[in-house]
């Protein structure tokens, strides 16, 4: 048993059970952060921020929320949005943050992908992020069921009907999926279940993965240089803050961070308040009727991308695309065979592959919400097509890549 | 400045991708149209100055309004309930107290002589065929049908309350509430849904409100949805030129065009605000100042960074 001293302040009570100066250390004082960053490299705490946002939110609303088909739509749309005390408020807090989070992931994405972020010992970084990116398109899929509108019936229907796998006809496990033959009350409480329980502890937990993954190969910087953490450290802790290459996690780095969450959150209210439309859809207004389908069924806008690579194929071909767009991206580190791990400007053929990427996914989002007809059709199943090209022909671009 | 060029690039990448997702996109996804401001310019313009006097006497007499609208600012009362009338005609005629305001001169001009041109259904009701529509047509009284019926209308806008006067609820109540019921207001098509003391009491309201949905819904052809949320479902726009004339968007509907002027549609979408979005008022207000607080707090933000940086760079 360790030695306990008379404590001299609560502070040193708390030391030695907790050893609280060593995890201030440890997570903040001396965690180092390469200096030569900028603002993309705020958008991990912009998402945590968001997360947060989302969680305090949510839990307001799961005070008054009714998880029944009878009354859910009333729930959201009477009890919540005109008898609960600022009801309106935290769910256009939830709404709004549900679609700008997966704004910030792709941004976050794009990021890690234009300076080669998953390469060289960051690929776990890589992996769990997907992984998170996973997990929120389950909690954005599942809270979307829960207004029980037309939009959050329909969707329902259509996104487990994939589960059938096109001519396998696994209808047993579509059936299972939802506990019914069209979505209904079992649907509608295990979707429930998943959003406030399964999926964000999941989601909790690869965030600790996530976080731990970039302790080893720390933070990439903007010109992908290696830096020698140790000796960079000594030189700030020398006193040369300005010669060094690391900055402290506590305070420098998060001072930073919160300048450009505090510019966040200035756009994030400026859409909350006066410009909420665009996360919250008309059609899931009315409430779910299972004899009448909308004119048009979409999934928000953060899934249309996926769902246009679906859309332009035969039902088989397009399950196999869907799924390989779903799956690919976690592949990113070992498809890239590149040793370069800089910025995409200094990476020849790479550098266009990003563009390429970036301009053919906002292709694919835009086409999967306009009706699929006549020159709309013909660019979506060209984007599709380009986006699986581009992922076949990254091996190998990249295997040709000059040493940079 | 490096900064300032990924922000750029950052920003535009982003507002592209919202407007194909969003204007672009609803742009092609739902048809346009566009308001006639409540003109009715199909219909004929009036011509002639009436007499309320004289209007009063048709509508009491030759016209023959009262043998099935209710006039309760002139003591006349309905000669059924809103339940029997809908089971006699489909639906519950309309008192006639405020019509004057509520629907447009013109509109109330043309409909008294021709009920199912000018509510546009005659594609439900064709004379032609032997359907016809529960409202009889005015076939004039002896003299100058126009001059009549002009001074039907004159009495009809002498007897109602001013435009000032009218309220969204009674504005909706008159030229919506027949046939929409709106739940979060606790209308129903027979009127508002009050307390009870009683169940049974409570249980006879509904089963007269179940009685007058049938009826509806048979005269209809499907039970009119409740409006509750439409505001929200629909918008402001797309809710005030369905109003002006269902067939632009809805060929075929058996929804009426119900005719009523530019301020009455005002006021039924408020009154659809006021069910669907009830808290836009406390939206903006609150909006302000969480505002001004974030706004500050970003300014303490930045300053904080410049002063931890200092010793960085």
């Amino acid at each position: 048993m360790a030695h306990f001293t008379k404590a001299t302040s609560i502070k040193d009570w708390l030391n030695q059970r907790l050893a609280i100066e060593k995890v201030e250390k440890v997570l903040a004082s001396e965690y180092w952060i390469p200096k030569n960053i900028n603002f993309l490299w705020a958008m991990g705490m912009i998402l945590v921020i968001t997360f947060v946002l989302l969680l305090v939110s949510g839990i307001f609303l799961l005070m008054y929320y009714q998880p029944n088909v009878d009354t859910a739509f009333d729930s959201v749309n009477y009890t919540i949005m005109r008898e609960v005390g600022f009801g309106w408020l935290w769910r256009h807090v939830h709404g709004v943050a549900a679609s700008v989070v997966f704004l910030i992931i792709y941004i976050h994405m794009f990021t890690g992908i234009y300076y080669g972020s998953y390469k060289k010992g960051r690929e776990m970084i890589w992996i769990s992020g997907m992984l998170l990116f996973i997990a929120f398109s389950t909690e954005a899929f599942s809270g979307y069921m829960l207004p029980w509108g037309q939009m959050s019936y329909w969707a329902g229907m259509v996104i487990t009907n994939l589960f059938a796998g096109g001519s396998l006809h696994a209808d047993g496990l579509v059936e299972w999926i939802r506990g019914d033959y069209v979505p209904a009350q079992a649907f509608l409480t295990r979707f429930f279940m998943l959003h406030v329980l399964l999926v964000p502890l999941a989601i909790i937990g690869l965030i600790g993965l996530h976080f731990g993954a970039l302790r080893i190969p720390h933070v990439n910087n903007q010109d992908g240089e290696e830096i020698d953490f140790d000796e960079e450290s000594k030189k700030y802790l020398a006193g040369d803050k300005a010669g060094s290459k690391v900055i402290r996690f506590a305070n420098d780095f998060m001072a930073k961070d919160m300048m450009v969450v505090g510019f966040y959150l200035v756009f994030f209210f400026y859409l909350v308040f006066y410009h909420y439309g665009f996360a919250m859809d008309p059609v899931n207004f009315d409430p779910a009727d299972g004899l009448k389908t909308p004119a048009h069924i979409y999934p928000e806008w953060y899934f249309l991308w996926s769902y246009e690579i679906l859309r332009p194929f035969s039902t088989d071909v397009g399950l196999m695309a869907f799924a390989f767009a779903q799956g690919i991206f976690v592949f990113l580190p070992f498809l890239d065979r590149s040793p370069n791990a800089v910025p995409a400007s200094r990476r020849g053929l790479f550098k266009y592959w990003f563009w390429a990427m970036l301009v053919d996914m906002i292709a694919l989002t835009a086409m999967g919400k306009l009706p699929p007809e006549g020159i709309f059709s013909t660019i979506g199943l060209v984007a599709a097509l380009g986006f699986i090209g581009l992922w076949i022909a990254l091996p190998i671009i990249t295997y040709f890549e000059k040493k940079a | 400045m490096k900064e300032l060029f990924i922000l750029v690039v950052v920003t535009v990448f982003t507002l592209v991708t919202y407007y194909l997702v969003e204007p672009f996109a609803h742009a092609n996804l739902h048809k346009h149209v566009e308001s006639e401001a409540f003109a009715y310019a199909d219909l004929a313009a009036v011509t002639k100055t009436g007499d309320a006097n004289r209007g009063k006497e048709l509508v009491m007499g030759a016209g023959a309004c009262t043998g099935c609208h209710s006039i309760n600012v002139a003591g006349v009362s309905a000669p059924m309930d809103a339940v029997s009338s809908a089971a006699a005609y489909g639906v519950n005629p309309p008192d006639l107290s405020n019509a004057g305001v509520v629907y447009d001169e013109k509109f109330l001009n043309a409909l008294i002589k021709n009920p199912a041109h000018t509510l546009v259904v005659e594609h439900t009701f064709d004379a032609d065929k032997g359907e016809m529509h529960p409202m009889i047509p005015f076939y004039g009284a002896g003299g100058d049908i126009d001059q009549e019926v002009a001074d039907m209308v004159t009495y009809l806008q002498s007897i109602a309350v001013s435009q000032e006067e009218l309220t969204p609820a009674m504005a909706f109540e008159n030229a919506c509430g027949r046939c929409h019921g709106v739940k979060y207001e606790k209308w129903t098509q027979i009127g508002t849904k009050g307390t009870f003391q009683h169940k049974r009491d409570e249980l006879a309201f509904d089963i007269q409100v179940l009685d007058y949905k049938d009826s509806l819904k048979a005269y209809m052809g499907k039970l009119p949805p409740d409006l509750s949320m439409y505001i929200r479902s629909r918008g402001e726009h797309y809710i005030s030129t369905f109003i002006e004339n269902p067939q632009s968007y809805l060929e075929g509907t058996s929804m009426p065009r119900v005719g009523v002027s530019a301020q009455t549609a005002e006021k039924v979408i408020e009154y659809l605000e006021d069910s669907g979005d009830t808290k836009r008022h406390e939206r903006e207000e609150v909006g302000k100042y969480v505002m001004i607080y974030i706004i500050i707090f970003a300014l303490f933000a930045l300053l904080w960074k410049k002063q931890v940086w200092r010793d960085l760079h």
